[in-house]
């Protein structure tokens, strides 16, 4: 929201649908509470469609007028009062929300079933309460337009969705929801001290007016690191990923599904409102290069680890861990090389389409996976031999949906991943290119895995539990095809320029080439083989794999250690506030911070008590008002350094 | 040492007590309170904050206490929600510890629905 044209002081058109949007999944949860039973399920399957529909009214209007969407919640202005805000931004994210929320909502329907003659089951009452309030709690992420309401939609969004990991009630799940629950604290604290310090230094947390007033001092520079970090783990970057795992693979799937394709996107969503809108000059290139180094770390480590799961819901986690990390490749590329600031452009694009990308697929590939536990009872890749055979298209549906993570076109992947290499190759980044390649490989290295074991000839005969419902498997299928096909957004909205030919000579030698290299990942390090896999390349290729993999798993333990998470929580504040100092062009606060900092009568007195509606000329202009009069014009629109 | 200061740096030291408090305390009902304290401190800060105000002629900028109170409900939820999950823990599992000690085995130490 960097052009603030009429947005600070008008509602525009569309407004009252962003209140829609709150109001809808609020009013499920309430409406749901009050009649419980066994209306609770139909109460939320009626929200869902009711819901996509005000989104893509949002997205509609939103591509109709070309502007953000602006709401002023009763009608006060900022700073003092709240608005809410849609840009092209939120209205993606809302729009996948809704798809993912609705998809889980139909496949959750056979497990969280209250069963005949019950009035009242805790596990689906709470089961579909808690979706909805997911699903408000991210739509808050997304339209808030300032800084503490992000916050507290933030907290509404951690507390719904912790108990979902322990809804079955196990000590396991119980344990995994509380490791959550006290480090999402810990990082949501690091947050709020960061907007405290942005408060006490602006006098307002509404991001456009921040925007405008924002400059280089010590205090800045501290918000933005504690305030990146604390969204950081809650994103489950590693290395702050000691909660991820066990919590999202031991939840329910719907409820995987769910927290894996969306909850962490709600904290992701923030950093890119703080780099991008708040913030843009601030962090700097080195900042930005340390955002992308632990992005590539994630992709290397969380792949690795995802090809030595035994267990698929694991695998699934492990491989979230690591397609968080691409997330955070976006940084470094949009650092506009020339000035130092992050600049919206294809970069920032690219990481949208990853972000909806990700959602879709993994959202399928949990529900694939849960389906597939249903019917056999068990989720051990090696017993998955036969599984293609009895579960045809719950195991298609995790493949498709692992292709589309791989990059292969159309997939909405390979876009983000073309976007990203042009990017790399037009500032001359090429080591994020290299990543971007080899990720590709392990990615393709652990569905091939998942695929040998499916379609290898069963050991015993398959015997299927539940055959689940037809309906709910279509959902998941549904999902893995949105994301296989979503490169097809280049007909639309997306750069054309994305989209190869997928059947295009270069790119299959590409495609065969990845084929090659994740075959031989998967049989370097995947702990089980399918049966018959055996020879000199296999033993060669195990024999050097097998000790970085089992490296990396001891790493992992390590990291994973409660103590050993909060202090590198710690040092990456102390890094990211360090390397933001070095980037700032001016060591020495310059005269206006001066000025700024010590609230001289003309700037604070007036600003405040304009602010407060004391002066009579107050309400008519607020822009006016709110920019203190120490704030040189030219520099009040980027963001700039003094 | 003016009031501003002392409360800035009481914020402060709650700050620091309780971070050490979060990492240090293997058990999760000390983690909830070291939380709560970490969580005051931060509190205190906004209070520092809320001082501007008397530069205009008030006793205090009212937004950052408008946020405070904000800021300690979520807290206060946030308590209830982790000594609700502390206590079904025990219930459940005859402890409550979080298993942090030992190193954890990944493919071990959670057995999927």
């Amino acid at each position: 929201m960097p052009d603030p044209t009429p947005g600070l002081d008008a509602v525009t058109a569309g407004g009252f649908l962003l209140v829609l949007s709150l109001v809808v999944p609020v009013a499920g949860v309430l409406v749901a509470v009050a009649a419980g039973g066994r209306r609770v399920e139909r109460i939320a399957l009626l929200t869902m469609p009711l819901g996509l529909g005000i989104a893509v009214a949002v997205a509609a209007a939103l591509l109709r007028t070309g502007a953000p969407l602006v709401y002023r919640l009763g009608g006060w202005a900022p700073p003092l009062g709240v608005a809410l805000r849609a840009d092209a931004l939120s209205a993606v994210m809302m729009v996948t929300a809704a798809v993912v929320i609705g998809a889980v909502g139909v496949f959750a329907r056979a497990e969280f079933r209250t069963p005949a003659g019950v009035d009242e089951t805790r596990a689906p009452f709470a089961f579909w309460i808690l979706l909805l309030a997911i699903w408000g709690a991210l739509n808050t992420v997304f339209l808030s337009g300032d800084l503490f309401t992000l916050y507290v939609a933030l907290e509404l969004l951690t507390f719904a969705a912790v108990p979902l990991v322990s809804l079955d009630g196990r000590p396991e799940t119980l344990r995994a929801a509380l490791r959550y629950l006290l480090f999402a604290l810990l990082g949501s604290v690091l947050y709020l001290t960061g907007a405290a310090l942005l408060y006490g230094a602006y006098g307002t947390l509404d991001i456009v007016l921040l925007s405008q007033r924002i400059r280089v001092d010590p205090a800045t520079l501290a918000a933005a690191a504690l305030m990146t970090v604390g969204l950081l783990a809650k994103t489950a970057l590693v290395p702050l990923h000691l909660w991820l795992p066990p919590a999202h693979a031991g939840a329910p799937a719907p409820a995987s599904a769910v927290l894996s394709a969306l909850v962490v996107k709600g904290s992701f969503f923030i950093v890119v409102r703080l780099w991008f809108d708040v913030m843009p000059g601030l962090p700097g290139p080195a900042a930005a290069q340390l955002l992308g180094a632990l992005g590539a770390v994630a992709i290397l480590f969380g792949s690795v680890l995802a090809l030595r799961q035994e267990r698929l819901k694991l695998m699934v986690a492990y491989s979230t861990l690591a397609q968080l990390g691409y997330l955070f490749l976006m940084f470094p590329l949009a650092v506009d090389p020339a000035s130092g600031h992050v600049v919206r452009g294809d970069a920032l694009t690219a990481g949208m389409v990853q972000a909806v990308s990700h959602a879709t697929a993994k959202a399928a590939m949990f529900l694939a996976a849960g389906a597939i536990y249903a019917a056999l009872g068990h989720d051990r890749l090696a017993g998955l031999g036969g599984a293609a055979r009895a579960l045809p298209v719950p195991v298609l549906a995790f493949v498709l949906g692992g292709i589309a993570l791989t990059g292969v076109p159309p997939s909405g992947a390979s876009v983000a991943k073309k976007l990203l290499l042009d990017a790399a190759a037009t500032t001359g980044q090429w080591w994020w290119a290299a990543v971007l390649q080899a990720g590709g490989f392990f990615t393709t290295g652990y569905v091939l895995l998942v695929l040998a074991h499916a379609l290898s000839p069963a050991r015993e005969p398959v015997a299927v539990r539940a055959a689940g419902s037809r309906v709910g498997h279509a959902a998941a299928l549904g999902l893995s095809l949105c994301s296989l096909l979503l490169g097809f957004g280049t007909l639309g909205p997306l750069p054309r320029s994305a989209l190869s030919n997928p059947f295009a000579p270069g790119e299959l030698w590409s495609t065969a080439l990845l084929v090659a290299g994740g075959a031989l990942l998967a049989i370097g390090l995947g702990r089980r083989l399918p049966l018959g896999w055996s020879g000199a390349i296999v033993d060669g290729a195990r024999r050097v794999a097998t000790p970085v993999g089992a490296a990396c798993e001891r790493a992992d333990g390590v990291l994973r250690q409660w103590p050993v998470a909060c202090v590198s929580l710690l040092a990456l504040v102390v890094a990211f506030g360090g390397l933001m100092c070095a980037a700032a062009p001016s060591p020495a606060p310059s005269p206006s911070a001066m000025r700024a900092r010590t609230y001289g009568k003309n700037g604070f007195d007036s600003m405040r008590s304009d602010e407060l509606g004391l002066t009579a000329s107050a309400p008519s202009s607020p822009r006016a008002a709110s920019v203190p009069s120490w704030m040189p014009a030219s520099s009040a629109g980027s963001g700039a350094r003094p | 040492m003016s009031p501003v200061t002392v409360f800035g740096l009481w914020g402060a030291a709650a700050v620091g007590l309780g971070l050490y408090g979060m990492i240090v305390h293997p058990h999760p009902l000390r983690k909830i309170l070291a939380f709560n304290v970490l969580g005051s401190g931060v509190f205190l800060l906004f209070g520092v904050v809320a001082r501007r105000g008397a530069a205009a002629g008030f006793g205090g900028d009212p937004v950052p206490q408008a946020l405070v109170i904000t800021g300690l409900v979520v807290a206060f939820a946030a308590t209830a929600l982790a000594v609700v999950l502390l206590l079904r823990l025990f219930q459940e599992a005859g402890s409550a510890t979080l298993g942090d000690d030992a190193p954890a085995r990944p493919n071990t130490e959670t057995t999927p629905v």
